[in-house]
C-alpha cells in the first residue's frame, strides 16, 4: 500500500517535471523566434 | 528480438532526464565544438545571436537524430552493458515516445535553421540527420563492418553546417574539415570496437573486429591514421590555414600516429583504451587550432 502511493507520487513528480520542461522548451522557443525577428529586422543578415 | 525491449509491466513514466539521455549530449558537445569551428573559420559575418541559434540547431538535430537511434537500437542497445541503462532498454520509456521526440526535434532543428540562419545551412543539417538515421541506423549499421566508416560522414557534417550557417556556401575549406572528421572516426571507433568486440558479438553487429578480427582491425586503425595525419595538415599546406594551426596539428597528429602504431604492435585492450582516449582529445584539439587560428591569423590573411 505505501509502495503503491510511492509509486503515484514519483508518476506525478516525473509527469510534473515533463510539464515544466515543456513550458521552459514552449517559453524558449517563443523567446528564440522574438529574439530572431528583431536581429533580423535590424538588418543583422 | 526487438520487442525484448518493451518491459513486461505497463506504464512508462520517463523522467525529463530520460529525455536528455535520448539526446546523446556527450556526443553532442563534439558536434557543436566542430559546427562552431566552422562558424568561425567562415568568411564574412554572422551575427552573434545567428551563430547561437546555428549552434542550438546543431545540437538540436544532432540529438534528434540520436533520439532516432535509440529508438531504432532499442533491441541491440538492451544487449550491451554500455548501453543496457538506455531509456528505452532500461523499459523507462514508451518507443513511440522517443521517435516522436526524434522526428519532431528533427523537423523544428531543421526549420529554425531555414527560418532563422540560412537555408543551405538547414539543408545540410537535414542531409546530416537524414543521412545518420536511414543510411548508418537503419541500413548500413547491422549489415556491414564499413558501418562506421560510411556513417562517419553524420557526424562530419557539423562544421560544414557552421560554415554553410554563415556564408551560404560549402568551399575547400569545410570539405577538409569534414575529411578530417569523416577519417578521423574509423580509427577513434575500431579502437573502441576493439576492446568491446565481445559485446558487439553478442548483439549481431557487425563491427570490424567482430567480422575480420582484431589484427586486420588494427592495420585497418593504422591505415586510417596515415590518411588522417596529412590530410589534417592540408589547410596549411594549401594556405587556408598558418602554422598557429598547422604547427601543433603536426605534433599532435604525429602523436595520434604513435598511438595507433602502439595499437598494431602491442596488441593489448590498454593501447587500444589510450589511442580511444586520445582521439577525442586530438579532434577536440584540432578544432579548437582551427578556431585559434581563425582568430589570430585568418584577418592577416585578409579572410
Amino acid at each position: 500500500m505505501a509502495d503503491e502511493r510511492n509509486d503515484a507520487s514519483d508518476v506525478h513528480k516525473k509527469r510534473r517535471g515533463r510539464n515544466i520542461a515543456m513550458l521552459v522548451a514552449l517559453a524558449g522557443l517563443v523567446v528564440l523566434f522574438y529574439v530572431i525577428t528583431i536581429v533580423k529586422l535590424g538588418g543583422g543578415n | 528480438m526487438r520487442e525484448a525491449a518493451v518491459p513486461g509491466a505497463g506504464g512508462f513514466s520517463p523522467s525529463v532526464a530520460d529525455f536528455i539521455a535520448l539526446l546523446k549530449p556527450r556526443v553532442m558537445s563534439l558536434v557543436v565544438f566542430t559546427g562552431l569551428a566552422g562558424l568561425i573559420a567562415a568568411p564574412g559575418h554572422i551575427h552573434p545571436v545567428l551563430a547561437g541559434v546555428a549552434l542550438l540547431c546543431i545540437a538540436i538535430g544532432a540529438g534528434a537524430s540520436g533520439a532516432i537511434n535509440m529508438w531504432y537500437d532499442r533491441d541491440i542497445d538492451a544487449g550491451m552493458t554500455r548501453t543496457q541503462d538506455r531509456p528505452l532498454p532500461a523499459g523507462r520509456m514508451d518507443p513511440s515516445s522517443a521517435l516522436g521526440f526524434g522526428v519532431t526535434l528533427s523537423v523544428g532543428s531543421v526549420t529554425v535553421m531555414g527560418l532563422g540562419v540560412h537555408w543551405a545551412a538547414a539543408g545540410l543539417l537535414a542531409l546530416t540527420i537524414a543521412f545518420y538515421v536511414f543510411v548508418y541506423t537503419m541500413w548500413l549499421k547491422r549489415r556491414t563492418p564499413q558501418n562506421i566508416v560510411i556513417g562517419g560522414a553524420a557526424g562530419a557534417f557539423p562544421p560544414m553546417i557552421g560554415w554553410a550557417a554563415v556564408t551560404g556556401d560549402v568551399s575547400l575549406m569545410p570539405v577538409l574539415l569534414f575529411a578530417i572528421v569523416f577519417f578521423w572516426t574509423p580509427p577513434h571507433f575500431w579502437a573502441l570496437a576493439l576492446y568491446k568486440a565481445g559485446e558487439y558479438a553478442k548483439v549481431g553487429v557487425p563491427m570490424l573486429p567482430v567480422v575480420a578480427g582484431k589484427a586486420e582491425t588494427r592495420r585497418q586503425i593504422v591505415i586510417y591514421s596515415l590518411i588522417l595525419v596529412p590530410l589534417t595538415l592540408a589547410p596549411w599546406a594549401l594556405g587556408l590555414a598558418s602554422a598557429i594551426y598547422g604547427a601543433p596539428a603536426a605534433v599532435l597528429g604525429l602523436v595520434f600516429l604513435a598511438g595507433a602504431l602502439r595499437v598494431a604492435v602491442a596488441k593489448t585492450d590498454a593501447a587500444a583504451k589510450g589511442l580511444f582516449a586520445y582521439s577525442i582529445l586530438y579532434l577536440f584539439l584540432l578544432f579548437a587550432l582551427v578556431i585559434a587560428d581563425a582568430l589570430l591569423a585568418a584577418p592577416s590573411r585578409g579572410l
